[in-house]
This record gives structure tokens, sequence and C-alpha cells, in this order.
């Protein structure tokens, strides 16, 4: 509620400032400039972060959060919105890799000066430094970085014969290990962002990729979809539908869903983001789960397509952005800078479960105990794959979900090419999606 | 529109001075209505023909400059993608079905309100007025949940129906999905039209009943040639209203599948093309397009029913 009131006062400034009441909008000389940084909903890891930077600037800058909609979708349709009329109270924002290139090329964010640039980037993850960047200039601060595992029980990969602990697995493994076991696999498998990011990370690790040249305008980009690596890709996903390993509700399973599902009995292996070691920790804490469930868990690197390749796994996370809008750009690049560093990172990744993209993290004491797979997810961010870095992904995003969508369709011969010929066609602005 | 048509017999038939009264209240009735015409111009007007012209304009929110006028391709491209016409499709079938169904619902309980002991009048219609009073996103919410595979409760208490199995997911085809929110719209919309056939049924004179009765005619024969031939304006309200509101149906599509499984409906389409992929030209199209189909349903309806409103509230 504080903060609401607080946008609202700034709100007001600027309309003063721009009807000519006052000469220079916020800021003023009765205080330090104000950042005002929207983030994504936490359990108040970015509020902390805030706190803390504030209290380092001492005087130079204070910054206090706003908070956007739950998912990345609505995160991005409030921006867009707000930053398409120059909307000067967003200061800084916490943005999904996923819409970085959207906003940068619309112009509404501000380039990151080398100093600064070579600050935060500095020994960061080469996957986190390339979302953030468009046009060969780095437009977001990177600041944690996420990845999807492999989370299986012990217990069950053990009878199937699976060495998770120390071999790579593929998905074909994987598949006939869940058969074998008459056990399922969690996926995501909802018509939402969460299926593209499977649909993206197969065909990587298949050795393709969605896009060929993302950085083309809209009426000049190709799709390479339709290539042997999305048909791979469409063949993995075809079988998991049809052997029925993915569980009766994969078309409407999202992130949360696969975790309730494999908390359950009727399933033993779950590919997620690693949020789910603090929530499953959570709930035995709370007494919802077993120790000896706990216990049984291990996790591996996300399963490769290919027998002797690496997997490409998914990219998340989140990068912090100044506005193009903002009255205080300097000040809220300085807050940016504060807030990433490889410390406040690591307090972050412990408390919130969200892992840093810087690997200095890793090493702190706090995210190895609490996060004792740190080391796995490292890695897989050092493998991971990106999605289209396209200011068009939302089309891309879309288009793949409207063709693969229910999974139980997906026919490798003809879904990768009705994905192409569809978002080709949107995107030169000939059909609806 | 109608107050004119209303008019025409008063003044044909009327003295001169009752002729002047007429034309005096109706321009009372102008000053009264005035301000609020002009305010609902300035809130539905202003954005329907901000849309209409934004339609013309291929318009992307994150590309301002390129911003090219393109005349009516926006709406050639609708008019022949197999997307719109699909959502226009299962809009309809949402419509029909439940419109229908809600009439014949809406109308029992309106019998049974009617009906009522004068004591308990005030307690069923509280009771059936419940689920109009929940917000649609609310009800959209406890219905996805009583159906989802991991958290609802149906799939085992009607385990026993044939079809049904512990493992059945409600939203994973079209079929029933599009069934689940058409039964989360009947269930929540029904008290609306059986509130409005309340107010048609307690319009009907006792005396024709009774003079019906006295001619020997059965239960059913009153209902069909005294009851309901007398509410025939409220009928057409009914249906014209909720005919309107099923047709803009967005919540429920929104909450439970987000238009998967084909279950995309043509409000749901205009907000992805607006709001998610920010193409505001294209997406204002979409917007018109559902404006149009809607002028279309109301003039259809009240063509079909050719009732006169104000005729009907008694005010020859």
């Amino acid at each position: 509620m504080q903060r609401r009131r607080f946008s609202t006062g700034r709100s007001l400034i600027a309309v003063a400032a721009a009807v000519g009441f006052v000469a220079s909008a916020c800021g003023g000389e009765s205080g330090p400039p104000t950042v005002t940084w929207y983030v994504n909903p936490d359990a108040g890891g970015q509020e902390q972060l805030a706190a803390q930077c504030t209290e380092a600037a001492e005087g130079e800058y204070q910054i206090t959060t706003a908070l956007l909609p739950r998912d990345a979708p609505g995160q991005r349709e409030q921006l867009a919105r707000r930053l398409a009329a120059q909307d000067p109270d967003i200061d800084l924002m916490s943005l999904d890799p996923a819409f970085i290139a959207e906003f940068a090329d619309a112009g509404w964010l501000t380039e990151v000066p080398d100093d600064i640039a070579a600050d935060v980037t500095d020994g960061a993850v080469q996957a986190a430094v390339d979302v953030s960047t468009w046009n060969d200039a780095l437009v977001a601060v990177p600041f944690w970085a996420n990845t999807q595992l492999l989370w299986y029980r012990k217990s069950v990969a053990q009878e199937a014969g699976l060495d998770l602990e120390n071999e790579p697995v593929t998905w074909q493994q994987l598949i006939e290990a869940a058969q074998s076991q008459e056990t399922l696999i969690s996926l995501h498998g909802i018509r939402e962002e969460a299926y593209a990011v499977w649909i993206n990370a197969l065909v990587e690790s298949a050795g393709g990729q969605i896009v060929e040249n993302p950085d083309a305008p809209a009426n000049e980009i190709q799709l390479t979809v339709d290539s042997d690596a999305g048909r791979q890709a469409a063949e993995i996903i075809q079988l998991i539908a049809r052997e029925g390993v993915g569980g009766p509700g994969l078309s409407n399973q999202d992130e949360e869903g696969a975790m309730h599902q494999f908390n359950g009995e009727e399933s033993a292996f779950m590919l997620n983001w690693p949020f789910v070691w603090a929530a499953i920790n959570g709930a035995v804490e709370e007494g919802n789960l077993t120790e000896e469930f706990l216990d049984d868990i291990g996790w591996a690197p996300y399963p490769a397509v290919a027998e002797g390749e690496d997997a490409r796994p998914p990219y998340g996370g989140i990068s912090l952005a100044v506005s193009a809008f903002s009255d205080v750009p300097e000040a809220a690049l300085d807050a940016a800078a504060c807030i990433v560093t490889p410390e406040n990172q690591a307090a972050y990744f412990a408390a919130e479960g969200n892992p840093a993209s810087h690997p200095d993290a890793y090493e702190n004491p706090d995210v190895q105990d609490a996060f004792p797979m740190a080391d796995v997810i490292l890695q897989s961010l050092e493998q991971a794959g990106l999605r289209p870095h396209t200011p068009y992904y939302n089309e891309v995003s879309e288009g793949l979900q409207a063709t693969w969508h229910p999974p139980a369709d997906v026919d490798p011969e003809r879904t990768p090419a009705d994905a192409t010929t569809l978002i080709t066609e949107v995107l030169r602005g000939e059909r609806l999606l | 529109m109608s107050a004119t048509k209303v008019e025409e017999p008063t003044r044909t038939t009327a003295p001169e001075q009752r002729s002047e009264r007429a034309r005096a209240e109706r321009r009372l009735g102008w000053w009264l209505a005035g301000p609020a015409f002009v305010v609902l111009l300035a809130v539905t007007a202003y954005p329907i023909l901000l849309a209409v012209y934004e339609s013309l304009f291929k318009y992307r929110l994150t590309d301002p400059d390129a911003r090219e006028f393109v005349g009516l391709r926006n709406y050639a491209i609708i008019l022949t993608d197999p997307v719109w016409w699909r959502a226009i499709g299962v809009t309809l079938l949402v419509v029909v079905v439940t419109v229908a169904i809600e009439l014949v619902l809406g109308f029992a309980l309106a019998m049974v309100m009617h009906r009522a002991l004068r004591v308990l009048r005030p307690a069923i219609r509280t009771a059936i007025l419940i689920p109009y009073a929940i917000i649609t996103v609310v009800s959209a919410f406890a219905w996805l949940y009583a159906f989802q595979l991991d958290s609802g409760f149906v799939n085992s208490w009607f385990s026993w129906v044939p079809g049904i199995t512990p493992e059945t997911d409600w939203f994973g085809s079209f079929g029933p999905a599009i069934t689940v929110i058409m039964l989360s719209e009947i269930w929540k919309t029904t008290p609306f039209i059986s509130l409005l056939l309340l107010a048609g049924l307690s319009q009907v004179p006792d005396d024709l009943h009774e003079a019906a009765t006295v001619d020997g005619a059965t239960w059913w024969q009153r209902l069909y040639k005294v009851t309901i031939p007398n509410m025939k304006a409220a009928v057409m309200v009914a249906l014209l209203f909720r005919a309107l509101d099923a047709f803009r149906i967005f919540d429920n599509v929104f909450i439970m599948t987000s238009g998967a499984h084909g279950t995309e409906v043509v409000s749901f389409l205009a907000y992805r093309q607006t709001i998610s992929r920010l193409e505001i030209g294209l997406g204002s199209a979409v917007s018109v397009l559902v404006f149009l189909s809607v002028i279309v349903i109301s003039l259809t309806i009240i063509r079909l029913f050719n009732v006169d409103l104000a005729r009907a509230r008694g005010e020859v």
C-alpha cells in the first residue's frame, strides 16, 4: 500500500512538471533521487536488496519497489503499455529475458554505459550476458539466471537401472525408465510459455534452432524449426504423449502442476526450475511432505536428445533494465550495479531459490548449504540454449504454442512445418495468431 | 427511437392539449437524460470511433514510427482467416446453448419465485441470486478448481457416471472444456434471466388466467396461450441481454483454458491481438468486427420478436 501511495505521489509530480509548474521533474532538492524499481513478485528478496542498496548509496539515491503482475506475460503487458506511453514513473525494471530484445528494439531501454557494463558482465554466465544484449550493446544488467534440471526419485531411478548421478541421460532412456517403472515424467505441456520453453530446449538439444536470424526485421525472419532437429523434438513430445508417460493432464500442466504431480505418488521424474527445491523443502518443514521423500530426491542435468551429445537446457531468469523515460537514469544504473553484485546475488539465491548469474555466487557457503545442486545448476547455465532473441519472440512463442498444442496432436512430419508456415505468415502481417 | 414510435397513435387520437403536454414531457425527458447521454457518448462513442480509426492502420505498439495506413486490409486479413471463423463458431455455440438452457431454467426459477409463499419469497430470491452476485473471475476459478485434474473433486464425486474416471482431463480437449465453460456461464447468469422473467410474469394480469381457467384451459394451455404471449417483451429483454452478454464471453475462457483446445472466443481473440501481440491495428479491427456482430445480433433479436419495449411498459 505504501508503495502505491508513493507512486501516485510521483505521478503527480511528473504531471506537474509536464504542465510547467516545476522546472525539473522528480528528485527535487529536498532529498536524494528516488529510483522506482518494478519487480516481479518474490518472497521479499528484491525489496530487501533495495533497502540494502539504498543504505549502501549513502544518500546518493534511494530505491523503492513497485510490484508487477505474477506471470511473465502479465509483466510484459503492463510494462509495454506504460513504456509505450513514456511513463516516467518506471526507472528500473526486473525483465524476463524473453522480452528484452522487444523492449530494446522499441527504444524503451537505456543502454548500459561501458564502465558499468564491463563491471556487471565481468565473469557473468555468457547466456545471461547474451540475453541482456541487443544490437551489440548491453541494454540490461544480468541479475539472476534460471535453468531446468532433471529431478528424480533415487529409488525409482535405481530400480530402472539409471545412474543419473554419474551418467547423462537421454529422453529416450528416461521415457523407457518411466515406462518400466510405471511412473510419470512431470513436464510442462500447457499452452503457455512453459511449453514453448520445453520445445525450444528440445530443438536446441537436437542441435537446431527455431529462428535462424533473430535480429532481422519481422518480414525477414527465417524459421528453421522445420528441420531434423525440429522433427526430433516433435518425436520426443509425440512419444511422451502417446505412451502416456507425461500423465493424463499433460496438456494443462505448468511448472507448479508438474511439481505437485512429482510430490505425489504417481511421478518419479520431473523437469523443472530450481524453485522446486526451495518449495519442497518448505513443504517438508511444514509437515506436508516427509523427510524420506526429500532424501530420495536426486538431481541431474537436463536430458540429451542423442546419446553422447550435451543437452542445451532452458534458460530463464531476470535482468535489470533502466527505462529510457526515467528521470534518474544514472541513479537507476548505479542502483542496478549495486543490486547485482555477486554477494547480493548469492544472498538472493540462498533466500529465494533463484540462481545467480555470476559464478562467484555459487561458492558462497549459504548457497552451497541451501542448494546442494548449485554446481549442476551452474553447469546447466553454461550449456543453456537461449530462446530466439528476437523482438518478435511473443509471436514465435505463441505460434509454437498454437501449432504444437496439445502434445498428443504433435506429428513430426506436420507440426514443425505448420509452425513455420503460421509464424512466418503472422510475422509478415498476413494472418491472425 | 422507440419513444417516437409510441407517440404516433397518441398524436392522432389525443386532443391538442394532451399533445402539448406530451411534447413538454418529452422535452423534460431529454433535459433529464441529456447529461447522461453526453457522458455515455464520451466514454463509449470516443473509444469506438478511435478503434475504427486505428483499425485502418498497420500499427504495432513497439514500433509507432512504422505506423502505416492500410485501409481495409486488416479486415480482409481477419475475414479470410480460419482463426476468426473458428472463434465466431465457438462463440455462437456458447451463445445458443447457454441462452437456450438459461431461458428454460430461468423461466422455471421465475415461476418458483412467482408462486412461492410471500414469506419464503425473499429467501428464495436471495438464494437464487447468489451465483449472479459472484464476480465472474472468482466463479471461473471455482469451476476450474472443481474440474481440474489435480485439485478437482468432480472426478471422484462422479466416478460412478460412465465416462468419468479419476483421469478424466476436463480441460484436455474441446468438448469437455467448452462444456465446463458453458456450465459455469449457465450457473452464473441464469439468476439474471430469472429475475427479468419474474418481472414479466408479474405483469401478466391474473384475470386473464382466471378467464382461461373458467374456459377450461389446462395448466399447459394457460402457460402457452396466456402467460408466455403476455410476457413477450420480458422474454425479449432477457434474450437480448443474455445473448449479447454471452457473445462477449471472456473471463471463463481466459481463466479455464486461455483459448487452448480450440476454445478461443472472439473477445479473447481481440484481447490477444491487441494486448498480448501489441498489434493495435489488427486488434482494433477484430474489436470493431465484434462490435458489428453485437449490433447484428441485437437487431436480429428485436426484429424477430417485433416487440416495442415502451409499448410493453404500458406507455401507450
